[in-house]
């Protein structure tokens, strides 16, 4: 009989004590991931980052423009977890963060990213809307979410990003099983009698992979059109349809997409009937293969060490996920009469030489000193220092990045696949109604638009907001307001949590005087919240 | 009598007072300038390209009309597809382009042209009307945003390159309240949260604050909260007006989206962009346009008769397009394809004379219409009846030389130029 009073006591001391030791900040922040110093300390690394280094400052001299000091290391961290994994560092991962010493903290950081799910699902997401864009698709044939997830697993796995890509153009099977094949299935309709459409196909593999526009010559031939000053070379038509011919013998069967018989054909204007179109490439004919079938030789010549468009496409859009900005704008067009840094070749060949991994230049972007310049200083950098890089550019937060962003600086604990699965669903339906209001940029996602009234309304007063600032036992604000930490510290924690930095004397002072006020403190740091969280700050990377 | 002695004094003396009366009628003759109220267009956008044969270009018994019946209206030999009988009955008031013609037979793009009346072009975006209005007529005193797109799709007008700040205000179906548009907190605390977020603003400045004021984050923050407490925010709800009003418009989302849309532009929103998809008719063309022209058509005759009987149809324009037309040739599946050679918009109000139909297209269903239009010469038509030059040069931030529209006006619809 007592026994099971003994139980039952031992049952609920167990119970509150695990309950302190989750509320309670953690003792001792002891990192926890490993991190490989040996990856960043290579002299071949080091080599092509000096190299990056030294053609940036040779051309700020030239420009007159003196660069603006470092960041932060905190600043940087919080850029590469926007960038990376759409989110900001959490209040715990900072403490981590500081635990180290100062010259292995960001190397740390980047290994823990590139190792978290979060990464892999993110850069998934970023790469799935040029692959196949932003709609639904044909839900018989099509399957995004299998497509996102696949394209997580071979990020996770670190598959060179060449075999990815050969993997995307040959796909073949059904789109259930083989999710690659996703990737042709979405140009499925019923106006192509539902089959892939080569046209589609052949603009997606130009934008996407390789920096190209070709696709605007399937109506926009050469000779009919003003010449368009932005192009360094104006594409033929024919050339266009020589790459959609590689997709012309893909077909859409019962056992999903398969290459067949056939040819590509066009309804020729002149002659009134269709038009047999031979698979030719635009250029660098010498990198296509002879064997294999059509869409076998087009991946090798796409993603040819030597095709130099494949490698600098590839630069070009990392680049843009780390600084919000591409090297070239806009991203999937890399000809261009404006000046085009050397960095993009630099990048580009090391990529190349260096079985295309993208881990690795990832770590070699990270390091470079224009990736660690602050965005502001004194005298303030010019617009010009923004273009040339000698200042890091500002750029807009894109909505997942808000929502990520409000979501965990409501958390001091990282929200990740470690947390409680009930954190992690409501992240998820947070996140899909943030979203569906807060709007969506689209495929365009670095065009660079203004704010809108829509989303500055969902940030003040909105439901998400309102939730997650709410002084209550599982949000930072209630677990920091309930906190020992004194005044100075509960702000500190406050602006750590939201906007990954210390506050300036000034803030400090005026958040101590509300704090002494009489009041009751949950509410005073409930509005300290609202008012991070509304900053222009929050919302842009800097 | 004395004569008269034109001693310098005399003669001065005399004519300078006698001049002074040319004061008295010279300022009778300055007649201060007419106060012109800033007109407004609602523009009833039909997203995927509306058959022009079923709506306002039928061609009854001919073979590209497909069995699609005519109706007539009160103007003679103008006939509009069977289904339009609202319309019919307004269009008095209503001009009609039959010819207009444009080089984008692609959904984007052409939604583009039509929305900004030029071609898409890599180096610049241009602004909507919308944006062109906001930007260049008269402001002041309303707080809620002066260009709104209600229930838009992906491709809602913008500002283009005079600013992201002109963008349209999106938003939905007016049964529902505006969202997010009160504040949680009581206002004291609202103002301490404000007194907050200015100091967290100061210390980000610090360093970049040219780079910060051109992110428009606060200044976006001032306006919402305007429109918070602003009591033109009624003018989104609907529900306020008479059922037989709302009747009028149609039981639709459209319909009471119009009706929201002359609310609107009472209080001051000078463009209100509405619209109505699914006209993209590949397969299907008559089974599918049916119930779309049964929404149009009360939708836009109730507005336009609504404005007429309020007395502000003079200063508010309507218009109805699509980015393009369809095919006089009715495809296998019953559907007909992209027609931009040859199609309509219907204008109301707003300085168009109504009762006038501009150019024909072939009953034949071949692609050259007699006196076309182009996208251009609608847009310059547009800005003449509001009041706006749509031809003249200016640069935009980056030193590019822009106009609002190219071409010239169509005399014909509007008023004044007969």
């Amino acid at each position: 009989m007592w026994k099971r009073d003994v139980l039952f006591l031992t049952l609920t001391l167990g119970g509150v004590l695990a309950l302190g030791a989750n509320l309670m900040p953690p003792a001792e922040p002891r990192p926890a991931t490993t991190h490989d110093l040996a990856a960043y300390q290579g002299p071949a690394l080091r080599e092509v980052v000096a190299r990056v280094d030294a053609s940036f400052r040779q051309r700020w001299k030239e420009k007159g423009l003196a660069p603006t000091a470092p960041a932060t290391d905190l600043t940087v961290a919080r850029r590469l977890g926007l960038g990376l994994m759409g989110t900001i560092p959490s209040l715990e991962e900072v403490r981590q963060f500081e635990y180290l010493p100062p010259d292995e903290r960001l190397p740390w950081w980047i290994d823990h990213v590139l190792k978290d799910q979060r990464f892999s699902e993110y850069l998934a997401e970023r790469l799935a809307r040029a692959y196949v864009g932003t709609e639904g698709g044909p839900f018989i044939f099509y399957r995004r979410r299998r497509f996102v997830t696949w394209l997580g697993d071979q990020i996770t796995r670190n598959t060179p990003y060449d075999a990815l890509v050969r993997q995307l153009i040959t796909a073949h099977g059904l789109w259930t099983n083989e999710p690659a094949t996703n990737f042709i299935t979405v140009t499925v309709r019923p106006d192509s009698k539902n089959q892939p459409a080569p046209v589609r196909l052949a603009g997606r593999v130009t934008r996407a992979f390789l920096g190209l526009r070709l696709d605007c010559a399937e109506c926009h031939n050469e000779r009919n059109e003003e010449k368009e000053q932005h192009r360094a070379r104006l594409w033929k038509q024919s050339e266009f349809r020589g790459l959609a011919a590689f997709f012309g013998q893909t077909h859409l069967g019962f056992t999903g997409i398969h290459d067949g018989k056939g040819e590509y054909l066009i309804d020729d204007r002149k002659s009134k009937g269709p038009r047999t179109i031979e698979p030719t490439v635009p250029f660098a004919e010498e990198l296509l293969p002879g064997d294999g079938t059509r869409r076998e030789r087009l991946a090798v010549w796409v993603t040819h060490p030597k095709n130099r468009y494949f490698a600098r496409a590839a630069v070009n859009r990392v680049w843009a996920l780390l600084f919000g900005r591409p090297l070239v704008t806009p991203i999937d067009n890399l000809e261009t009469f404006a000046y085009v840094p050397p960095a993009l070749d630099l990048l580009a060949d090391d990529f190349a030489a260096n079985g295309h991994d993208l881990r690795r230049l990832i770590r070699i972007i990270a390091s470079t000193e224009a990736y660690r310049l602050d965005s502001g200083g004194d005298p303030e950098p010019t617009e010009a220092h923004e273009t040339e890089w000698a200042a890091f550019p500002m750029s807009r937060l894109r909505p997942e990045q808000v929502a990520g962003g409000v979501i965990q600086a409501s958390s001091v604990d990282t929200i990740d696949l470690q947390s409680h699965v009930f954190t992690r669903l409501t992240k998820i339906f947070n996140l899909r109604d943030f979203l569906d209001r807060y709007g969506d940029t689209g495929e365009d996602e670095f065009e660079g638009r203004g704010g809108t009234i829509p989303q500055r309304l969902l940030l003040l007063n909105g439901q998400l907001t309102r939730e997650r600032i709410k002084d209550d036992l599982l949000t930072a604000t209630g677990r920091i307001a309930a906190s020992r930490l004194d005044d100075a510290r509960t702000i500190e924690a406050a602006y750590l949590t939201v906007l990954t930095r210390r506050p300036t004397a000034e803030e400090v002072a005026h958040f101590e005087a509300v704090l002494k006020e009489p009041g009751p403190r949950g509410k005073k740091v409930e509005d300290l919240f609202w008012a991070l969280i509304n900053s222009t700050e929050f919302s842009w990377n800097h | 009598m004395e004569p008269l002695t034109l001693d310098r004094r005399t003669f001065l003396g005399r004519t300078l007072a006698g001049f002074a009366w040319m004061t008295a009628v010279g300022h009778a003759l300055a007649v201060a300038p007419p106060v012109r109220r800033p007109k407004s267009i609602i523009l009833l956008w039909m997203q995927g390209g509306p058959s022009q044969l079923e709506t306002f270009d039928p061609h009854p018994g001919k073979e590209i009309a497909g069995g699609t019946k005519a109706i007539d209206t009160p103007l003679k030999g103008v006939q509009l597809a069977a289904g339009m009988e609202a319309v019919a009955e307004e269009m008095g008031s209503i001009a009609l382009v039959r010819s207009m013609t444009s080089r984008e037979g692609d959904h984007e793009r052409g939604t583009y042209t039509m929305k900004t009346g030029w071609r898409p072009d890599p180096t610049v975006v241009h602004p909507s009307i919308g944006a062109i209005l906001c930007h260049e007529l008269p402001s002041g005193g309303t707080d809620i945003p002066r260009h709104v797109s209600i229930l838009p799709n992906q491709w809602s007008a913008r500002g283009g390159y005079l600013g992201d700040q002109y963008d349209a205000f999106r938003t939905g179906d007016p049964t529902q309240p505006v969202p997010d548009t009160k504040a949680h907190v009581g206002p004291k605390r609202d103002e301490e949260r404000m007194k907050a977020l200015s100091v967290v603003e100061r210390a980000f400045a610090k360093g970049r604050s040219r780079r910060v004021e051109a992110t428009l984050h606060a200044d976006t923050i001032a306006r919402a909260r305007k429109m918070m407490t602003s009591e033109q925010l009624k003018a989104f709800d609907v529900s306020t007006e008479p059922l037989a009003v709302r009747r009028q418009y149609g039981d639709t989302a459209f319909g009471r989206a119009c009706l929201a849309a002359r609310r609107l532009t009472e209080v001051g929103v000078r463009c209100v962009e509405i619209t109505l998809d699914g006209w993209d008719t590949h397969a299907n063309n008559h089974a599918l346009t049916k119930p779309l022209v049964a929404t149009l058509s009360p939708a836009f005759a109730g507005l336009v008769r609504d404005l007429k009987k309020r007395g502000t149809l003079e200063n508010t324009m309507v218009i109805v397009a699509g980015e393009f037309g369809r095919t006089p040739r009715i495809n296998p599946v019953g559907g007909r394809d992209h027609w931009p050679t040859g199609f309509s918009v219907a204008l109301a109000g707003g300085g168009i004379r109504g009762g006038v139909v501009v150019g024909e297209t072939d009953p034949e269903g071949g692609p050259k219409p007699k006196e076309p239009v182009k996208v251009g010469d609608l847009y310059a038509t547009v800005l003449a009846a509001v009041g706006i030059e749509s031809d003249r040069v200016h640069q935009t931030k980056i030193g590019r030389t822009v106009m609002y529209a190219e071409g010239s006006p169509v005399d014909a619809l509007l008023t004044g130029r007969e």
